[in-house]
């Protein structure tokens, strides 16, 4: 048998043990013995020594094959028995992964608070001001300088907490309005403000009354600000909490510190026109109160009607959360139940 | 006011849907409550004509009917009510019908006897107690001689009508009638109104004022008075097509002179009142402010004790009415009555609003006067009822109006220009445009070039500046047409400013650190609104007349209210509850009747802030836990100043040890800790812990513009002493000592173990500290770091008597 024969032989008889190791220590050990400096193929190339100095190159060639050859067979075989282990390894850990994941610390805005901001958000992206007022007014802010004079019928349709004859909790965030309209400096441009904050009503708490509860007054003067421009506004306020498919109805309406006065309905998202129990079957739901600043507001205020005029609008957060998630009992915002509290889930 | 389609088809030649005049009316005039038919939900109601009665055999109330209900042969129908008789046309629901209230209405036996049907009464299919006739109160309604039997009942009733219920904004008193929805109407439809007003026959020459005088002398009270006689009447029941015309418009018919003064009032909105002309007390007619305590008894058989804000109408100083509100027993109109005294007058809104107030006297009259009336009508009303009471009661009207005051009516003409228009309305409108609005309005209007001069009619009180024309001209124009836009001189940065950033991420970190907002009752128990206060700012403002005994004062902090919602949560098996508030509180101050609003955020935490898990067994709250809420809600604020936390045993409401103030820059600004057993035991809640900062102080104080701090490039060392200390030691005292004298390479100090118990001394504690040491501009060497480590363990023996462990 040539030198040849015995190393295809060897090729053979290795290719055959590499194949039959199961484990790391079984191939470590077919390395060792085929390609071990004592091992048969280093032998064979020992006896390479008798051949022709013509034959010597081929076979020399042909064993760094062989040995080639079952390296690359055994690496092989030990990366399939690695990567077995492994997967065996990663087999036993598995673990239902449906099984709840660990609770974490998060707490969530009030939804009340989710409006407001949104809102205030809006204003501020167009140029408004934020001005919170004092809850606790004077009689004069709160009626008077808005055109509500002492026997005014209008008072009798918010009934007031008063502390003293002169002071109290304001019944609407409308003292603001004159309280800014006092101070702005209109040679710096026209006045845009909202302002945001709760209001005090005398009422007895039921599932639509509450005693405490949120508005959002816009004030917007100057020299230049039309009745176009109150629409357009409330149109955008409307289409941002309830979405941009709904209409906007104007409508007239009466506050003592606007002339001419409008109530703004948007169509009913519920039913969408149609009429339902949510917009007591008229398909409109009636979503704020604005108008153009009456003169006397302005006139009070120490503003000029003549050369300055603007609009105001109103509206209640608390409304619009009992509307857009069908809250039926107002109580729920002020009671703090925190199975309520953390249903209402911020989006974006 | 529920206006009748009917009524206003008499007048306007309209044929639109009457569900879209209503919304015309809302998008134009006044709100809308309600479109209804008084027939909505009732079927198969007919005439019937009861041909023959027996009684029921067995039973002593029941009657058997024979009826026509137009068909080929009579039903048999059992009734039960006094008034059946045969020859009269009644109600008969039918089987199958539905009638008032849901009811089916099924053949059945009654005692043993059929019944195909049943005969009804008003109540039963739909009239409310408060509109049907006394008269056929116990009793079925009969209906007219000349009804045909098998036919709908409706017509008859003036149930097919359609009743439009608005609702009327302060402003517009004038849409309390049928004369101004008339006009209303015309205006936005472009229609020709034919209104018709009814003269006066005075077919008496007897002469009113020798039967009766009036004479105010304060015409601030009644500005209008006015006074006819109808002689020699007869009291009936009124003709049904007026009676249909009160009842749906809400009004009980009463007789045929109630009932006409009740339909002027619906018609012109002028309130009228008739008085017994024999009954009154004396013929001298005056009207005054009440005497204080004065008694009178009214309409309602109540006897009202009188204060002098109120005002009467007298009959030789004796009161006979409360001026606009309601009339007196004595001399209201009975079937015996003969002879009427008619008035109608405007009386002081204000004061009638007042009186009504306080006596919850509020009716259709005293709702007109608050609303205002037209003194151009208060005549015309007069005559008109004057007439029709002679007409229906065959009486006759004595020769003129006694007048005991009369308003000057004062011509009222306002000027605008188009460009004013145009500039606040945001429209282009022409001078065609705008005169061709006042005359559908039917306002006088002269113009010179742009300028428009405008004379505004009686009726329409409301109208008295340019603002008022602005919005005629907006409505009638229509809302829907004027255009969208924004404010175009937009020249100012909208943004919010430091204070309002401040708390919205003051919010938004306790959010983040796991408490929930709340937003509770600012007004409170006064003994709540003053618990918990972070400096003691004394008694609470309190509501001059508070509507609940829980919502008295002004709150002087948060916490309570959170501990309120605590309750509320724990009453519902809600264990784990962890709420932040952000509002005001109100400090009351001295010689100021406003108390100062101070901006506070305040949390609480009971049970766990993390709840707990199959997987993830987390811990009950403790002092530290809030704390480190607190600590992190301080560090995002970036404060410039030194914030230290210091125990207070003194706070009334909390644990003594296990609360501390929290001061900037030595300056208490809150406080952190456990409620006190006590306090919380009378909330009804388990152990909870709470804090509450002032945020003004904070606002105000220096911030870190600056924050960041270069990373070191070079590498830290760092060296740990573990020690034990007298228990009474903080370890506030010692890191601050450790800072103190560190030196200067010390970037940092971290407390990692603490032990006190079996193992350490009694009175003793264990405390371990890791100290790591930098420089920031070179590596330091060991050396330096050992022997500043030397130094500060040596100050802590020397100081604090430690046994380095
Ligand atoms: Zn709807």
């Amino acid at each position: 048998m040539g030198l040849q024969d015995k190393l295809n032989d060897l090729l053979q008889q290795g290719l055959k043990q590499v194949e039959e190791s199961v484990n790391l220590d079984s191939i470590n050990d077919v390395r060792v013995k085929m390609l071990g400096k004592k091992g048969p193929i280093t032998e064979v190339l020992r006896g390479m020594r008798d051949l022709s100095s013509e034959e010597r190159p081929k076979v020399g060639q042909f064993a760094n094959e062989v040995r080639d050859q079952l390296t690359a067979a055994i690496d092989e075989q030990r990366l399939k028995i690695e990567s077995a282990k492994l997967n065996e390894q990663l087999k036993k850990e598995a673990i239902d992964v449906t099984l709840p994941g660990n609770s974490v610390a998060q707490g969530q805005p009030h939804v009340i608070q989710q409006i407001i901001d949104q809102l205030v958000d809006l204003f501020v992206g167009m140029g408004y001001v934020v001005a919170e007022g004092g809850e606790v007014e004077e009689d004069r802010y709160n009626f008077e300088m808005l055109n509500l004079p002492k026997d005014h019928p209008a008072r009798d349709m918010q009934d007031t907490f008063y502390v003293t004859p002169e002071i109290l909790m304001r019944t609407q965030t409308s003292p603001m309005q004159a309280r800014t309209l006092e101070t702005h400096d209109f040679s710096k441009g026209p006045l845009k403000m909202v302002s945001p904050g709760k209001v005090y009503r005398r009422d007895t708490d039921d599932t639509t009354h509450s005693h405490q509860f949120h508005q959002v007054e816009g004030l917007v003067i100057g020299k230049h600000i039309t009745m176009a421009d109150l629409k357009g506004t409330l149109e955008i306020v409307a289409q941002e909490l309830f979405g941009d498919e709904l209409e906007v109805r104007l409508r007239p309406s009466y506050f003592p510190f606007t002339e001419p006065s409008v109530e703004a309905d948007i169509t009913c998202f519920n039913c969408h026109g149609k009429g339902c129990s949510i917009c007591k079957s008229t398909g409109w739901i009636e979503v704020l109160g604005a108008g153009m600043t009456h003169p006397n507001v302005l006139k009070m205020a120490g503003v000029d009607p003549e050369e300055y005029g603007g609009f105001a609008f109103g509206l209640g957060p608390d409304r619009f959360a009992m509307l857009k998630y069908g809250v039926t009992d107002i109580r729920d915002f002020y009671q703090n139940d925190v199975r309520f509290l953390t249903q209402f889930d911020q989006k974006g | 006011m529920k206006v009748s389609y009917k009524w206003l088809q008499e007048y306007l030649d309209i044929d639109v849907k009457p569900t879209d005049l209503a919304e015309k009316l809302a998008r134009t005039s006044v709100d809308i409550n309600d479109v209804y038919s008084p027939s909505d939900g009732l079927t198969k109601l007919v005439v019937g004509f009861v041909t023959s009665t027996k009684p029921h055999p067995d039973s002593d109330h029941l009657t058997i009917c024979q009826v026509n209900i137009g068909e080929t042969e009579d039903v048999q129908i059992v009734c039960g009510a006094p008034n059946i008789a045969a020859n009269q046309n009644v109600i008969v629901a039918l089987p199958g019908s539905r009638i008032g209230n849901n009811i089916k209405i099924k053949r059945s036996k009654m005692r043993g006897e059929l019944s195909e049907g049943m005969i009804c009464a008003l109540q039963e299919i739909g009239f409310s107690e408060k509109v049907s006739p006394k008269d056929y109160e116990d009793g079925i309604w009969v209906l007219p001689e000349d009804a045909k039997p098998g036919e709908s009942i409706f017509p008859y009733l003036g149930m097919d009508d359609v009743i439009i219920d608005t609702d009327i904004t302060p402003n517009r008193g004038d849409m309390f009638s049928i004369r101004g929805n008339v006009n209303d109407i015309a205006a936005f439809y472009n229609l020709k109104s034919h209104f018709e007003v009814k003269q006066v026959i005075e077919n008496s020459s007897e002469k009113t004022a020798d039967l009766i005088s009036a004479a105010v002398d304060n015409t601030a009270i009644a500005p209008t008075y006015k006074l006819r006689v109808i002689k020699d009447i007869k009291i009936a029941e009124s003709p049904l097509w007026l009676q249909i015309k009160l009842w749906n418009a809400g009004i009980r018919p009463i007789n045929n002179v109630v009932d006409v003064t009740n339909y002027i009032l619906v018609k012109y909105g002028q309130p009228l009142h008739s008085f017994d002309y024999d009954k009154l007390p004396s013929h001298e007619i005056s009207v005054r402010h009440a005497n204080d305590g004065e008694q009178f008894i009214t309409l309602d058989d109540e006897t009202r004790e009188l204060i002098s804000n109120d005002i009467v109408v007298t009959a030789g100083d004796k009161p006979v009415a409360l001026a606009g509100t309601m009339g007196g027993l004595e001399t209201a109109i009975s079937d015996q009555t003969t002879n009427v005294t008619l008035e109608a007058a405007i009386f002081d809104s204000i004061l009638v609003r007042k009186q009504a107030r306080r006596l919850d006297l509020h009716s259709e009259s005293s709702t007109r006067f608050e609303r205002g009336i037209d003194p151009a009508a208060v005549e015309m009303a007069l005559d008109e009822a004057a007439q029709m009471i002679a007409e229906l009661a065959n009486g006759e009207v004595t020769t003129g109006i006694v007048t005991g005051s009369e308003t000057e009516i004062k011509e009222v003409k306002v000027d605008i220009t188009l460009t004013r228009i145009n500039h606040v309305l945001g429209t282009s409108l022409t001078v065609k445009d705008v005169l061709d609005i006042f005359k559908r309005l039917a306002f006088e209007t002269k113009v010179t070039d742009d300028k428009f001069t405008v004379k505004v009619p009686s009726r329409r009180w409301d109208v008295n500046i340019e603002a008022d024309l602005l919005e005629e001209i907006a409505r009638i124009f229509g809302y829907d047409n004027i255009p969208s836009t924004l404010p175009s001189q937009t020249s100012n940065v909208g943004r919010l400013n430091a204070e309002q950033k401040l708390i919205r991420s003051s919010r938004h970190v306790l959010e983040g650190l796991g408490l929930n907002q709340a937003i509770s009752y600012s007004l409170t128990t006064p003994e709540k609104a003053q618990q918990f206060q972070i400096i003691d700012g004394g008694s609470p403002m309190t509501l001059s007349y508070p509507m609940s005994q829980d919502h008295v004062a002004t709150r002087m902090n948060l916490i309570s209210g959170l501990l309120n919602d605590v309750a509320y949560n724990v009453a519902r098996t809600q264990d784990n509850v962890a709420l932040y508030e952000q509002g005001r509180t109100f400090v009351p101050v001295i010689d100021n009747d406003r108390p100062t609003e101070e901006e506070h955020i305040a949390g609480t935490v009971t049970g766990k802030l993390v709840s707990e898990t199959w997987h993830d067994k987390t811990a009950a709250v403790d002092f530290y836990q809030v704390k480190g809420i607190v600590e992190q809600l301080i560090q995002n604020m970036a404060i410039k100043g030194t914030i230290e936390f210091v125990a207070n045993s003194e706070r009334k409401e909390m644990h003594p040890g296990r609360t501390a103030d929290i001061k900037l820059n030595h300056v208490v600004i809150g406080f952190v800790g456990q409620v006190h057993p006590k306090t919380a035991k009378t909330y009804k809640i388990p152990e909870t812990y709470v804090f509450e900062l002032n945020l003004t102080p904070i606002i105000a104080a220096d911030k870190n513009e600056r924050h960041y701090q270069e990373i070191s490039k070079y590498p830290s060392i760092s060296r740990d002493i573990a020690m034990l200390v007298d228990e009474n030691i903080s370890n506030q005292q010692i890191v601050d000592l450790i800072e103190n004298k560190g030196g200067a390479y010390l970037t940092d100090v971290t407390l990692f173990d603490f032990y006190q118990g079996s193992h350490v001394p009694d009175g003793q504690k264990s405390l371990a500290y890791s100290l790591t040491y930098q420089d920031k501009n070179d590596t330091l060497v060991e050396d330096k770091v050992n022997q500043a480590f030397d130094k500060v363990i040596a100050k802590l023996v020397e100081e604090f008597e430690i046994t380095v462990r």
